[in-house]
């Protein structure tokens, strides 16, 4: 057990324990996630690229690694911040431990961090960029080389966690006690953008008995058109959406052909900027399994789990598309339609994995739209 | 929309004396949500036998009545006070069992009075074990195989289907009074009779055995537009077998993944649904296997409990404060989360520390009764410890009992191990210290678990602090380092535990430990400002700050 700081652009620093990974240093944009439960879903979300994230959670780890939670096939978390991890994990169906699972993934875990003072810097201040160091670092150092690590709106981290080939997907959601099942009926072919889709929305998708093919994340609208499928999938991913102008003026193309269209979370922002709206950066974003969303449509209110830094700026919105949701804690946009095209997008991510259930039924509403289109 | 204008007059029953299963949490509850009614302006009548409450202090109620908690006082009261509608949620069983009794006598509806927070038929649906049983297979949901009787020769009947162990639980009756284990044929009928007797329909509930089941409980809130939020999920260190108020519980659960969370929480809004408490808070309780993680539904309280409390402080959720104004036709989302200010109740709270509750015992006074826990209640009281961790919170606990013990050391290195090993069977008021007994004789973690089924994570945590205690001991204040003393600090370990390990004094001991930091109860992990948070103090990790000349180091407390 070797000791660590993380140390935050701004100065602050924060004395902890490495308790993974031959990692020694490792740098990124750092968040805070206010989930109780879903670490394993968290590490292998491809849309927490470029990000070390602070758990507020306290005992991370009780339950160990299963062989059937995660969200793609490796975490991509830059580094996982906690404050208690245990030796020991209990759980029928855990194969093996979080720190055995972060050194394999080489990813740098640290515990014994005051995380409750991270999290009241990063409120106060704003997300911002830090660096985690093992070993004898003087916190000048520590501060410097957060100070040196590129901005997350530099990088291109959709590149990096989408598949590089058009792969098909058919598995369904995980049910206690059989597990996975395979699909066994394709009602309609849908075409899935993938920027670092996460398992869970494919697997929702697959219950509802659509027929996925999925892109990865340069493919132009034309050879995503080619396939003639019946609807489409824009997924959720990592880093500033502003950077990726390609994919807006495919999502252009794909919006004019008059297809269904659902986006999540990256999907809806990207759409947000094909609307010719555009996204801002949230002071310290919203990250956890626990936020109020409301159905303006219904007046009900949905506990969502959420994973953005970015919200569609309302402002700019043109008159044609409308709000379906928003954000109760601070009235950002969780949710939008087009009047006049059959296009609609979730901000927050209603697949969950890790979080509630309650907003499940959008997935039914997009198998819907594509029912409704094919008449 | 807002609240409703067609009622002027509430109703409020108490819970009556204290007694075990029924204590100062009913208060509590009461008091809250006589304020909330008041505060939107409904008039609020409260009856309570109890006057040594704060729900009977003259400025809690417009007018109280101190008197019996019977039938014809209650149906007197209504007469000149000619409520609208009574709350029956917030006064324990005793409140729900003469709404009940109210309303069969048809006193509700002479004098035109609506039950609010549950209804009768949602009430008889979640206290009749049959009803509840048949609400729960029209959700699918799995309960252990059980039978309700009314005589012995219905129990014999039966009790071949169900087989050995069987919990015997009579109906209606509070903290499980007259519940009992039968091994076997021989304790099988007189305890029946026992339960028979105990029931005031002379009524039990014969269930499969589920001992050694893994615990939990979820705490849900849903208002009239059928939105529902779980406030929060408590895990209980002994497992199935000890009733619920004799139990160690850890908030939040500790054990559970996502996946599983995420079960217990469509299955605490679907029993609530289908049992149909419109408005307000229920508790769920549900047991696991451990080995294949199947789920049962073990019952559901349609209203504010033991465990609610439990969980309002914990989390720093009001619950009834909040399930009287949902009564009164509020949603969750039209009121305000009281800490954040900013912040709607619909939500749920996330928490970054580790809540435990151990219930005190006092047999010293009743010398007569069985220490041997089991499923009928015999605390008198509890225990509630926050710390950033399981370790320091246990630890905090153990020495909040008062028992004069300020760790896990009782001085048990005498007891022959053929006792020690039954007092890890058998759940008991001191098992947790027998436990660390055992752990310094040199038992494993899995032994410990084959005898007692308490689960390895909070076995093993015991088994840490235990460790570092010995190690402790093999030192003394001189040759310990900083970073060591940090350590017992943040696991939980007393100055005076430390003096003692320590050869020194506690003085001694607080000159070098690291300072207290003050840490905040704030329903969100210190997501959003807190206005009128509470703290509870810990030992935190060094932080710092580098400026332009100069570093500063700090240890953060609020």
């Amino acid at each position: 057990m070797e000791k660590a700081i993380l140390a935050l652009e701004n100065g602050y620093f924060f004395y902890g324990w490495s308790f993974s990974s031959p990692v020694r240093e490792t740098g990124g944009e750092v968040i805070f996630n206010t989930s109780m439960t879903g670490y394993q879903e968290i590490l292998t979300d491809p849309s927490y690229k470029g990000q070390i994230v602070v758990m507020t959670a306290s005992e991370i780890g009780n339950y160990g690694i299963n062989e059937e939670d995660s969200q793609s096939d490796r975490v991509w978390v830059n580094g996982f911040v906690v404050k208690d991890v245990p030796n020991v994990y209990s759980n029928y169906r855990a194969v093996e431990s979080l720190k055995s699972y972060l050194e394999k993934n080489n990813v740098l875990g640290i515990f014994g961090v005051d995380t409750r003072a991270v999290v009241r810097i990063l409120r106060e201040k704003g997300v911002m960029k830090g660096y985690i160091g093992v070993g004898d670092i003087s916190p000048v150092e520590a501060v410097k080389k957060a100070r040196s690590i590129p901005d997350i709106s530099e990088l291109n981290l959709v590149a990096e966690v989408s598949k590089p080939s058009v792969y098909r997907w058919t598995q369904k959601s995980w049910k206690w006690p059989k597990g996975y099942e395979e699909q066994t009926e394709f009602h309609y072919k849908v075409a899935v953008l993938d920027y670092g889709v996460k398992r869970d929305i494919l697997r929702l998708l697959a219950d509802r008995n659509l027929e996925l093919i999925c892109f990865p994340y340069n493919a132009s609208a034309e050879e995503v058109l080619s396939i003639n499928p019946d609807g489409i999938f824009l997924s959720n991913g990592p880093g500033d959406p502003a950077t990726l102008t390609y994919q807006i003026k495919q999502i252009q193309k794909l919006i004019a052909s008059e297809k269904p269209i659902f986006g999540i979370c990256l999907g809806h922002q990207l759409l947000s900027w094909a609307f010719g709206s555009r996204t801002y950066k949230l002071e310290f974003g919203h990250h956890g399994g626990n936020h109020p969303v409301k159905n303006l449509k219904t007046g009900k209110v949905e506990i969502t789990a959420q994973n953005h830094n970015y919200a569609t700026d309302e402002t700019k919105l043109p008159q044609d598309v409308e709000i379906t949701h928003i954000n109760l804690n601070d009235n950002t946009i969780e949710g939008m339609r087009h009047k006049n095209y059959p296009v609609f997008s979730i901000q927050h991510h209603p697949e969950a994995a890790p979080g509630p259930h309650d907003s499940f039924y959008i997935f039914d509403e997009f198998y819907n739209l594509i029912k409704e289109c094919k008449k | 929309m807002p609240k409703r204008t067609d009622i002027e007059t509430i109703l409020l029953i108490g819970s009556g004396p204290i007694i075990i299963g029924q204590a100062a949490e009913f208060d509590y509850s009461g008091t809250q949500g006589a304020k909330a009614l008041k505060e939107e302006g409904y008039r609020v009548i409260l009856v309570n036998s109890n006057p040594a409450t704060i729900m009977t202090d003259p400025n809690i109620a417009d007018r109280t009545y101190i008197e019996p908690l019977i039938t014809p006082v209650l149906e007197k009261i209504i007469e000149k006070e000619r409520p609208d509608a009574i709350l029956p949620t917030l006064g324990g069983q005793t409140a729900l069992n003469l709404a009940i009794d109210l309303y069969e006598k048809g006193i509700l509806d002479k004098y035109n009075v609506e039950l609010i927070g549950a209804n009768y038929e949602v009430i008889k649906k979640a206290e009749d074990r049959d009803l509840f049983k048949k609400a729960m297979e029209r959700i699918g949901l799995s309960m252990p195989k059980s039978a309700v009787v009314k005589s012995i020769s219905e129990a014999e009947e039966v009790i071949d289907w169900i087989g050995f162990p069987v919990i015997i639980r009579p109906s209606f009756t509070l903290g499980g009074t007259g519940g009992s284990i039968a091994y076997n044929r021989e304790e099988f009928y007189p305890k029946v009779k026992a339960g028979l007797d105990a029931s005031p329909i002379h009524e039990v509930l014969l269930e499969e055995s589920i001992i050694g089941w893994k615990e939990f409980e979820m705490e849900v809130m849903r208002d009239k537009n059928d939105n529902c939020v779980i406030i929060c999920s408590i895990e209980n260190l002994d497992p199935m077998g000890v009733h619920t108020g004799d139990s160690i519980t850890v908030a939040p659960a500790m054990t559970l993944s996502d996946r599983e969370y995420q079960i217990l929480r469509n299955y605490s809004i679907a029993v609530m649904r289908e049992i149909g408490v419109e408005t307000g808070g229920s508790n769920v309780q549900f047991a696991q296997n451990p080995k294949t993680g199947e789920f049962y539904v073990i019952e559901m309280n349609p209203r504010v409990s033991r465990s609610s409390a439990l969980a309002s402080k914990a989390t720093g959720f009001p619950i009834a404060k909040i399930a009287a104004k949902l009564a009164v036709g509020y949603t969750l989302d039209e009121l305000s989360n009281d800490i954040t200010k900013k912040t709607p109740a619909s939500f749920e709270p996330t928490i970054d520390y580790v809540v435990v509750k151990i219930p005190r015992f006092d047999f010293a006074k009743f010398p007569e009764a069985d220490p041997t826990l089991t499923t009928m209640m015999k605390s008198v009281g509890e225990v509630m410890a926050i710390g950033r961790t399981f370790k320091e919170a246990i630890q905090k606990a153990l020495r909040s009992l008062e028992l004069g013990r300020y760790g896990f050391y009782m001085g048990l290195e005498n007891v022959d191990e053929n006792l020690l090993k039954e007092k890890i069977i058998k759940p008991n008021p001191d098992r947790l210290w027998y436990i660390a007994e055992a752990f310094r004789r040199g038992f494993s973690v899995e032994e410990i678990n084959k005898l007692s089924h308490i689960d390895i994570w909070f076995l093993n945590q015991i088994k840490e602090i235990v460790d570092y205690e010995l190690y402790l001991s093999t030192k003394d204040i001189s040759t310990l380092t900083e970073q060591e003393l940090e350590k017992a600090k943040q696991w939980g370990f007393s100055d005076r535990e430390l003096a003692r390990l320590l050869k020194t004094t506690e003085e001694e001991i607080r000159k070098k430990r690291p300072p207290v930091s003050f840490k905040v109860v704030d329903t969100c992990a210190a997501e959003f400002e807190a206005f009128t948070p509470y703290y509870y103090s810990s030992y935190e990790s060094l932080s710092g700050k580098v400026e332009e000349d100069k570093i500063i180091y700090y240890r953060d407390s609020e």
